[in-house]
């Protein structure tokens, strides 16, 4: 059985289609990459999985549509990671991270030792031991965005969807990023939806990519298969230099278009 | 963490029953003042101690002090525990307890009861001062709901607070319009306004109590959740939060525990704001801590507001909404420095 299926998904806002006729069926421990210019409808597919905003069409989390599910079971199954996370500067980061068990915590209880269990599990493998009790507002970016992951982490849901989760970043930092949802994603088998802007890390780590363009999948598959500079030109109006490395290893370089002097 | 959190506990617990003792202590007339604790302690089951106060000088601390002193809790409680609310629900520390319309819905109402005329009313069963006020409170709060949520897409938490500044104008445009055609109650209408406890008795602690009870018991239970609101809504709903449901809920809550406040003691500002604040400072922002906490701390603040209001410009009192804002205006600036001394 699939993990995640789309079928003619489509999303409007105001009368207007910025995704339409969405058909992407995922495995379980599957890496897609949306990858498209601003606007393609990249994060519109990502909260409708999450259910954030109104669709039409069918979104299917292990073989059961995602209006099935309660709030709170739905957040056990998909965990979601907006681009620009929200952290209170005067939370800790082990408060922030136990927000994760919510849908595990009745509504009027607390947390109970098996989610506090969880939630130091969780320090221990991402490393977060000597941010623990620090305040969210004193982490810079790189160990924000490890505490953001750890939070979605702390939902248990085997389907992980993250927005532009390395366009805070330096390249380092990116990296160790990328490289954790990847031992992660094998770890615990999670199906991965990302959108992302930087094709070489896109190709680099996914499975598969869809190329969005204006709300329409206009290409898919490997990072060999959709990366390809005609491509790049038609729908990123970019000119590019792709290379294509013996390992299978895809770069995309924008070449400049102005002769220098 | 729990063992600063049992002494967070047992200070603002001490810190009520020192401000109650203080409370019930001092005031213009009555006996002595150390005899007042002996008193009490007489006339606890299984205790008998001298304490050389009348029947008719306990009679001043039992039926004035005591009632004005739990009336003082029970308001100072409700109204900091409703602004620690609203400031979590709608993630914004400048909200109060009247933020919906509550103080002007209330404040028109009083107006009305007072325009109809005391000497009217004076015959009737049931004071309506209080009654107009909490009617008033629920109707304006009502329109701001109504008015919020059918023009704010998807109920956003601003267009409800806007909602809330445009019934606000409203009622008091209106309340204006009714002191212009009775100059003669302006006065107390003016000192209901600014707030009072002067005429509490154990009646009115029975009327508020069952709508602070039931409002606080909601509050309290929410209080994890509206934890979890401090991510946005987007990241709460992802989360398996019914955002929607659980700001209503809040803020009916907070609103119908407001009225009755408000309907028992005038407009008493400053406390939802400062009390909640005050102890984000030095608690923590968590509100599993701050919403409990500001309870016990609006208790103790507002019993102690009223002590000096009652002895300082005696015979005459001075509105407790006076003594609030000319205290904690300072207390708080001192905390904010202490604050920025600390970081």
């Amino acid at each position: 059985m699939s993990s995640l299926a789309l079928r003619g998904l489509r999303v409007e806002y105001g009368g207007c289609a910025v995704l339409s006729n969405i058909d992407e069926t995922l495995a379980r421990g599957e890496w897609l990459c949306l990858i498209g210019p601003n606007g393609a409808g990249k994060s519109s597919l990502l909260r409708a999985v999450a259910r954030l905003v109104e669709y039409s069409g069918v979104v299917e989390v292990d073989g059961r549509s995602v209006t099935d599910f309660g709030a709170r079971e739905l957040a056990r199954r998909v965990a979601f990671v907006p681009q620009d996370p929200l952290l209170p500067d005067d939370m800790s980061v082990v408060d922030y991270l136990m927000l994760g068990r919510n849908p595990y915590i009745p509504t009027f209880g607390r947390d109970s030792a098996a989610d506090r269990a969880i939630v130091a599990d969780l320090i221990e493998e991402l490393s977060l031991g000597v941010y623990a009790r620090r305040m969210l507002g004193t982490l810079s970016g790189g160990e924000r965005q490890r505490v953001v992951i750890g939070r979605a982490l702390a939902q248990e849901a085997a389907v992980l969807l993250l927005d532009e989760p390395t366009s805070a970043l330096d390249l380092g930092h990116q990296q160790h990023a990328l490289e954790l949802v990847d031992r992660l994603r094998h770890s615990r088998d999670l199906t991965v939806i990302s959108a992302m802007h930087d094709l070489t890390l896109a190709g680099l780590y996914s499975d598969r990519l869809l190329l969005l363009h204006q709300g329409v999948a206009v290409a898919r598959g490997t990072a060999n298969e959709v990366l390809r500079s005609e491509t790049l030109a038609e729908f990123y109006g970019v000119s590019a230099r792709v290379i294509h490395e013996t390992d299978g290893t895809v770069v995309v370089v924008p070449l400049r278009t102005i002769e220098n002097r | 963490m729990s063992g600063s959190r049992s002494a967070w506990w047992l200070s603002g617990g001490l810190a009520v029953l020192v401000a109650g003792v203080v409370g019930v202590t001092l005031g213009p007339a009555g006996p002595t003042w150390w005899r007042v604790p002996i008193a009490m302690l007489d006339h606890l089951p299984l205790i008998s101690l001298d304490s050389g106060v009348s029947e008719a000088q306990w009679n001043i601390v039992w039926q004035i002090r005591a009632p004005r002193v739990v009336l003082a809790a029970l308001v100072g409680a409700m109204l900091s525990l409703a602004g620690a609310s609203y400031q979590g629900v709608f993630r914004n520390p400048l909200v109060d307890p009247y933020l919906l319309g509550v103080a002007a819905g209330a404040g028109l109402g009083a107006t009305v009861a007072f325009a109809v005329g005391r000497e009217t009313t004076t015959t009737w069963a049931i004071d309506p001062v209080p009654l107009a006020a909490f009617v008033g409170g629920l109707v304006a709060v009502v329109l701001t709901y109504t008015i919020g949520t059918a023009f704010g897409r998807s109920r956003s938490a601003t267009t409800l607070v806007l909602a809330g500044v445009a019934v606000t104008s409203l009622t008091t445009a209106m309340q204006t319009f009714v002191l212009q055609r009775n100059n003669d109650v302006v006065r107390q209408v003016y000192s209901w306004i600014l707030g009072r406890l002067t005429s509490a008795t154990w009646g009115d602690v029975r009327l508020v109590l069952p709508y602070i009870g039931v409002s606080a018991i909601t509050l309290l239970s929410y209080r994890r959740i509206i934890d979890v609101l401090r991510v946005g809504d987007d990241e709460a709903r992802a989360l398996g939060v019914n955002v929607a449901m659980v700001r209503i809920i809040v803020v009916l809550a907070a609103t119908l525990g407001t009225s009755a406040a408000v309907a028992v003691s005038g407009l008493i500002g400053f406390v939802g704001i400062i009390v909640p604040h005050a102890i984000r400072l030095l608690a923590g922002a968590s509100n599993r801590i701050v919403m409990p906490l500001s309870m016990f701390a609006g208790a103790a603040f507002l019993i102690a507001a009223d002590v000096p209001g009652r002895i300082l410009t005696s015979p005459s009192e001075t509105p407790i909404g006076v003594v609030t804002a000319f205290f904690g205006a300072p207390f708080f600036l001192f905390l904010l420095r202490m604050r920025d001394v600390r970081q």
